[in-house]
């Protein structure tokens, strides 16, 4: 998987090279708009990363120029501005995802990996399936082991966003804007408790869990491994 | 040196003239000159013209009855002439030159050789041609005890035989009329423009001295005195409407600026303690044993400090951003029960878990104009609180209308917050729990107002018998 990440700031950018290396990428740096926009049109990247004030030409009109040319490459827009309005204005101008500055690292590479999955899985599904548990999106019925399970309308829609990132890391943030269109953090660990619920559902009366918290970052909703005596 | 000392007087005296004309240079561009010397110019030329016409109408008047009254006095003796004859006509001007009738009339009649023969003139008038037509000549007339010369106007004949007929009119009283009209309208003339003048100059001196106002005022403001402002005539004219706009845009730039100063100072208050706390967390951990695990903890610990500084400073600077106005957040229609009962729905379970009884009560439609996101992190915030401070019980969320007002209720059984502090919890960073054990940044309840204003609402606090009753009130929107 082939990355770009345009960003002026040398210190970020490296440490995005470094840290996107390290999960396994590989990284092609710009420092402007300019260079973004040629390297972004030349190059055949899987996702860009993207910050929104850089010198020259500037983030939103790189993006606007590539989605101009027929690029359509996902990109995820990195700003310090972070009101709902500049979100929808960074959105409208072609970024595919927001990430608000100062932001963890988890986060980024959570959100990229969904962003590159997004691109993959385009064909209308009407059933997710994750190990032997069934989501219909028709019916909105689920089951575990040809089981039915009772959820309510938003264990719904969570359970449906984690099945769809299955196998990847899913931060709460991410749940927040996703399953409940909040883009602020609550103080109280609301997400965690609606996750535990649902978990409760789905995986207690079952001897292989699915749903998974990763520590400092969010959770996984994966099929257990083979090989794996939990 | 010698030559600079020399020249420095002459200099010096040069520079007083110079700044004479300097002076009077801009007060002709001044636009209150400009206007007023404008007033002045079509004051003057109206004041003349209606003098003129004045002088004109009168003059004329008393000329043509000048005329009406010769022309009266030839008909008639036209008349007596075909009648009569020569003799007829001195028989009747012989009569009518008896006497002083007072009326300023000359009769004259001669033989072909010039002598009289009747009338009250002495003789042919001096000058003035033997043949019929309109003539003016003067005349000595007996003022009193002297001789005068005044000046008539008439008209002569030649009469069948060369005699000669001259009727006239002593004008001297027309004259004098016209001369004290000219004189009156001159004086009338030059007191209007005196006035015209004078009006002129204090009325570019008024709008000079209330442009001046402004212009101190704003001098001062960017002196640093902000708290200056525009002093009103108290008249509404525009130069009022004008200070006042002038005034609310000071008391405007004042709110902002005092924001932004409270800013600093909470940001040099209550961030400065937790960046020192994690400097020293990270400087024990580089002393520390190196072997791994501690250094592991030390750093995850000194990630969670800095997540906290962040959501603090992220608070910290929505509110400002709010508060200055500077923060553009799309406002839409909202119904407030869909705003209420999404954020009761991501709460309960966790408020279930916490040991509170969650209740949700809506009065359907009651709809408002705002963002939906900032309401919703405003009730959110709420509801954190109750879940912090409450410690167990109800907690109760409540819509409903009241006097046109949309108004979101939150309250719990906790302790609530004693009268003497309900202003004071809306202050950044203030936490009324003395030892601040409970995680948070004291920019919850900041927030909240900030929201509410931003909306044009209000946030009351008040006592729920007991716990605390949060009360957002805002405008509602008329179905």
């Amino acid at each position: 998987m082939k990355l770009l990440v345009v960003e002026d700031d040398r210190e970020t950018a490296l440490y995005l090279a470094k840290g996107l290396s390290e999960s396994g990428y590989t990284v092609d740096r710009a420092v402007d708009g300019r260079e973004g926009l040629f390297l972004a049109t030349c190059g055949s990247y899987d996702a860009i990363v993207l910050d929104r004030m850089l010198p020259g030409m500037d983030g939103l009109a790189m993006l606007g120029a590539l989605r101009a040319a027929g690029t359509s490459t996902p990109a995820l827009i990195l700003s310090a501005l972070g009101s709902v309005d500049d979100r929808v204005k960074g959105l409208r101008a072609g970024g595919d995802d927001y990430l608000v500055k100062p932001f963890a690292f988890s986060e980024l590479l959570a959100r990229l990996e969904a962003l590159l999955r997004r691109g993959a899985v385009t064909a209308a599904t009407t059933k997710l399936r994750v190990a032997d548990l069934e989501l219909d999106l028709l019916t909105r019925t689920v089951r575990r082991r040809d089981k039915p399970i009772e959820v309510l309308p938003r264990e719904f829609r969570l359970l449906e966003y984690l099945m769809r990132n299955a196998g990847h890391v899913v931060t709460r943030t991410m749940l927040l804007e996703h399953v409940w269109d909040y883009h602020f953090d609550p103080q109280t660990n609301v997400i965690d408790v609606h996750v535990s619920r649902l978990r409760q559902k789905i995986d207690k009366s079952f001897d292989s869990p699915l749903l998974h918290t990763v520590r400092g970052a969010g959770y996984c909703l994966r099929a257990p491994e083979p090989s794996a005596p939990r | 040196m010698m030559a600079e000392k020399l020249l420095l007087p002459a200099s010096a005296s040069w520079t007083a003239p110079r700044h004479v004309f300097g002076n009077a240079q801009r007060l002709f561009r001044t636009h209150a000159f400009r206007l007023a010397a404008l007033y002045f110019l079509v004051f003057a030329a109206s004041v003349l013209g209606v003098l003129l016409f004045l002088y004109w109408t009168s003059a004329d008047f008393v000329e043509r009855q000048t005329e009406a009254t010769l022309d009266a006095e030839i008909t008639g003796l036209a008349e007596q002439y075909a009648q009569r004859g020569l003799s007829g006509l001195v028989q009747i001007i012989a009569a009518r030159s008896a006497g002083d009738r007072g009326d300023g009339m000359l009769y004259l009649v001669t033989d072909p050789d010039g002598e009289p023969l009747a009338g009250n003139l002495a003789g042919w008038p001096a000058g003035v041609p033997v043949r019929s037509g309109r003539l003016s000549f003067t005349t000595a007339a007996r003022v009193k005890d002297r001789i005068e010369t005044h000046p008539a106007q008439g008209a002569s004949f030649i009469i069948p035989g060369n005699y000669r007929l001259l009727v006239g009119r002593d004008i001297s009283d027309a004259t004098a009329f016209r001369n004290r009209v000219k004189t009156t309208l001159l004086w009338a003339g030059l007191v209007a423009l005196g006035v015209g003048l004078l009006g002129g100059t204090a009325m570019s001196r008024n709008l000079l001295r209330r442009v001046e106002q402004v212009n101190r005022t704003s001098e001062r403001v960017m002196a640093g005195n902000l708290s200056d402002r525009v002093p009103l005539d108290g008249t509404s004219d525009e130069f009022d409407q004008l200070a006042a706009n002038l005034n609310r845009m000071l008391d405007q730039i004042e709110r902002l600026m005092t924001a932004m100063r409270e800013v600093t100072d909470d940001v040099a208050h209550d961030l400065k303690t937790p960046l020192s706390r994690l400097r020293v967390r990270l400087e024990l951990a580089l002393l520390g044993p190196t072997d791994g695990s501690g250094q592991t903890d030390a750093i995850r610990s000194a990630i969670d400090e800095a997540d906290r500084l962040l959501a603090t400073f992220n608070a910290l600077l929505s509110i400002a951003e709010l508060e200055s106005g500077t923060r553009r957040e799309e406002s839409e229609p909202l119904d407030l029960s869909e705003v209420a009962r999404s954020a009761a729905e991501l709460y309960e379970p966790v408020a279930e878990e916490k040991g509170f009884v969650f209740s949700l009560a809506t009065q359907p439609g009651v709809r408002v104009r705002g963002s939906r996101h900032l309401l919703s992190q405003a009730l959110a915030n709420l509801l954190d609180n109750a879940l912090k401070y409450a410690g167990g019980g109800e907690i109760q969320i409540r819509v409903l209308r009241g006097n046109g007002r949309a108004i979101l209720e939150v309250a719990d059984r906790g302790l609530g917050i004693p009268e003497a502090d309900r202003e004071t919890v809306f202050d950044r960073f203030v936490r009324l729990e003395p030892s601040r054990s409970t995680a948070g940044n004291g920019l919850g309840l900041s927030l909240v107002r900030a929201v509410m204003r931003r909306h044009r609402g209000t946030v009351e606090l008040f006592d729920n018998r007991p716990g605390l009753r949060v009360r957002l009130e805002l405008p509602e929107l008329p179905a």
